[in-house]
């Protein structure tokens, strides 16, 4: 079947399934949706569907990124908009079935939003919710609306057609193309896609590798675990775009192990693009060939690093090489080599699908475009997100995210992930683009966004990403070997309550040198989280050293916990909870907390029931408290 | 830097060569070519097969590609997702990346390791669990979560962590 054949059944069976006159119910089961229940939920839907006697078609679908409401479905019946359920549990599945797919309720009280033409009273459309109007969704536009395991449903909605677009224009037309959208790497250096393609393009050979890494080990990131679960045609599209252009006739996929259900979603679309004439020798009777291998990581975060990565691929142990030569000229077993992110990729789909000019309309004079986001902390609405270039954090954070979890107070936002930086208060309104981020001292990075509250100590998070970086430092470099480790070391220190005057200036001294004295991005940016938070939250740094003491009331060996005399009720909840049997007090007694056996868990605060509030945490100073259990109410 | 850490409480590696290794290892080479590009992908399936890299697999490897055994050694120790020593029937891994972290993941992982008798990356003398703690799992947005034998739960407490454990053992 030629591929105009093909996209004409494909688009027929998308009709058909749209007009369908049989429901439908659009269910995430990406890991996402699983993690959070889906499997109860298709469950319960089973049952709840043959009590009520009703037939549904049920679509498996990737992530539509609104991770808060999950698991969650779309219920699609003919003649009205849909209706999207969010945080259900197999209670609300069966009287949902029963009230609105058996029934004529929607039930508003239970419903997100609709989309779809059309309106159903009391229901807002979904896309004009606060988490989703500013989206600009490009890379995600497929996820949640399509089966990943189904080309078909990708070819209906313009799938394929922008590398049908690139196989009528010569190589060099392709390039421009993208140079002209002003695409910018994906992957976190930002670097101009259009022009690293000139340089693999122009080097000379006839064997050229294509590689896209889905190596995504920031952790806080998963952007690109969505969108191959989600739509891995939309990067692979993008890849045989790639390929055509620089001339590449072999193409791999590294991505991490961790990413089980990713690899599988690829492993299907690999196949079904052979079985479409998509991928191989001859493609589409073209003459261009090209072959896809998956490559998985074996769990080393500096394979994302891309001479590290190729190393890997090549069988030895991820250590990333001084360049130049730079992949373009010199990189899988010596060849050119173009790599590029997943999101890039998936950018490049639509680029050659939409327009570089339709693309350029997005965004700031020089950063084209949108980029997703992982929306995660301490924010009521965490989940995917894909918004224009030049958004301002607020926005992101209070519009989309519905700000601070339990009304707490908004402390950082952590962008960039092991490599950036935590970012205050005072940069809320700044402009989310390349340049604007590395001025306040962060990054853009992969795409990871986390948001941080009054009770994370700052401290302790550049602790925490010196610990990341630390061990998955290949060791090539000396300074990044030793230097990691001794700012670790110090950064331990302080937060056991045994800083020392000079620590801070020390840790900034060897910050410096481990940036400079590195080969690779990891070494080279390993002290940026301590770096930025000195250089924003000194204070806490300070309180630390000199005073022994947690402003956030995090560190374990600075906090002490302790209950209010006047506001315990002698329960004797958190007597009975305590796994170090630390708190004396019989009933109607007021309870006291032993300090010396005290383990500083935190189960007595998470217990003591909120209406008396009792348990309180201190730091630097010493707590004024009963020794002994007095009678409540009576006088101390 | 990686470095191969002993298990707790694990049994002594069996000495001298194991028949059952060896018939199992020419299954998994055949395969294979015996490029040295395909050198992760066969430790992968090592680990896969047996929980973890023993000696005399990592050796059958080398002879098989013409490498040194320090080369194959070398690989075993460089990647986090190979163990050098036998791990346990059920893996319970923490997420500890930053979306977890904040949210609570330091509180889990020190409750599971109270309640399992063991640290981060140990087994119980039993076998029966090994707990360790990942970089990321890429569920950030479902925050704390907890891996019990591939089976991922989002939105964890200690509690739910501890019930989790007993839930998804394998009989």
């Amino acid at each position: 079947m030629s591929f105009e054949e093909i996209k004409k059944q494909a688009i027929s069976q998308w009709e058909a399934m749209q007009d369908s006159p049989r429901l439908r119910i659009l269910i995430g089961t990406a890991t996402c949706g699983m993690a959070s229940g889906a499997e109860d939920i298709l469950e319960a839907l089973d049952k709840e569907l043959a009590k009520n006697n009703v037939t549904a078609d049920i679509v498996q679908v990737g992530c539509i990124g609104l991770c808060f409401a999950e698991p969650l479905f779309e219920v699609v019946k003919p003649g009205k908009p849909s209706v999207f359920y969010g945080n259900l549990t197999p209670a609300l599945v069966a009287e949902i079935v029963r009230d609105w797919l058996a029934g004529d309720n929607p039930r508003p009280d239970l419903a997100m939003g609709t989309r779809g033409e059309g309106t159903l009273e009391g229901i807002p459309r979904l896309f004009d919710l606060p988490v989703l109007k500013p989206q600009v969704r490009i890379v995600l536009r497929n996820c949640g609306n399509i089966d990943p395991a189904n080309i078909y449903h990708y070819i209906a909605n313009n799938g394929y057609e922008g590398f049908i677009k690139a196989l009528k224009m010569k190589p060099q037309e392709v390039i421009d193309e993208v140079k002209k959208s002003g695409l910018r790497g994906r992957g976190g250096a930002g670097f101009p896609t259009g022009m690293k393609w000139q340089f693999c393009h122009d080097s000379p050979g006839t064997v050229k590798y294509i590689i896209c890494n889905a190596d995504e080990g920031d952790p806080g990131a998963f952007m690109d675990r969505a969108v191959m679960e989600g739509d891995p045609h939309a990067v692979l599209e993008g890849m045989l775009i790639g390929a055509y252009a620089i001339g590449a006739s072999e193409g791999y996929v590294y991505i991490r192990a961790e990413y089980p259900l990713a690899i599988k979603r690829l492993i299907v679309a690999l196949k079904q693009m052979e079985e479409c004439g998509l991928l191989g020798d001859n493609i589409l009777g073209s003459g261009f060939n090209f072959h896809i291998k998956i490559k998985e990581g074996a769990g080393a975060f500096v394979c994302g690093e891309e001479t590290a990565l190729m190393a890997s691929i090549e069988g030895s142990r991820g250590m990333p090489r001084s360049r130049p030569p730079f992949p373009a000229q010199s990189g899988l077993w010596g060849k050119p080599t173009n790599i590029n992110n997943v999101e890039t990729w998936a950018n490049v789909s639509a680029i050659l699908q939409k327009g570089a000019s339709w693309f350029a309309s997005y965004g700031t004079e020089k950063s084209k475009g949108t980029k997703t986001f992982s929306l995660v902390g301490k924010i009521v609405r965490t989940g995917l997100i894909e918004v224009p270039m030049g958004i301002s954090l607020r926005e992101i954070i209070d519009g989309i995210g519905g700000g601070i979890l339990g009304g707490k107070k908004y402390k950082a936002v952590q962008t960039g992930g092991p490599s950036g930086g935590c970012l205050p208060l005072s940069f809320l309104d700044s402009p989310v683009d390349f340049e604007s981020l590395a001025a306040a001292g962060s990054i853009m990075g992969s795409g990871g966004m986390v948001v941080m509250d009054e009770n994370n100590c700052m401290v302790d998070v550049a602790r925490y990403f010196l610990t990341f970086t630390q061990s998955e430092s290949c060791g090539k470099c000396v300074l990044c070997r030793y230097g990691t480790k001794q700012m670790l070391d110090i950064l331990q220190d302080i937060v056991n309550g045994k800083g020392r005057a000079g620590d801070i200036e020390l840790l900034q001294e060897i910050g410096d040198a481990v940036k400079n004295g590195s080969l690779c991005a990891l070494g080279g940016t390993a002290p940026n989280p301590a770096l930025t938070t000195i250089r924003y939250f000194r204070d806490e740094y300070e309180a630390h050293i000199k005073e022994k003491r947690c402003p956030a009331l995090s560190c374990r060996a600075l906090i002490s916990f302790y209950i209010i005399s006047d506001k315990c009720q002698g329960c004797g909840i958190c007597a009975r909870a305590c796994p170090s049997e630390a708190i004396k007090g019989g009933k109607r007694m007021v309870h006291v907390i032993d300090q010396a056996k005290c383990v500083k868990c935190g189960t007595c605060l998470d217990v003591c029931p909120a209406k008396f509030s009792a348990v309180a945490i201190s730091s630097g100073v010493p707590v004024k408290t009963l020794a002994e259990p007095v009678p409540v109410g009576g006088k101390a | 830097m990686k470095v191969a850490q002993a298990t707790e409480g694990a049994p002594a590696v069996t000495k001298g060569p194991d028949k059952a290794i060896d018939s199992q290892m020419t299954e998994i080479l055949a395969h294979f070519k015996g490029e040295k590009g395909e050198l992760i992908p066969m430790l992968q399936q090592v680990q896969q097969r047996f929980g973890y890299l023993p000696e005399q697999a990592m050796k059958r490897i080398a002879d098989f590609v013409h490498v040194p055994p320090s080369t194959v050694f070398g690989i075993g120790t460089f990647y986090a997702q190979f163990k050098l020593v036998p791990t346990g029937r059920n893996i319970v891994k923490v997420c500890r990346g930053t979306g977890c972290y904040v949210r609570g993941a330091p509180r889990i992982i020190s409750e599971l390791e109270n309640k399992l008798g063991i640290k981060d990356g140990g087994t119980t003398p039993d076998m029966e669990y090994t707990l360790e703690t990942v970089a990321c799992f890429g569920s950030c947005a479902l925050a704390p979560v907890v891996v019990v034998n591939d089976k991922v739960h989002g939105r964890m407490t200690p509690d739910a962590a501890k019930k989790a454990i007993g839930t998804d053992k394998k009989s």
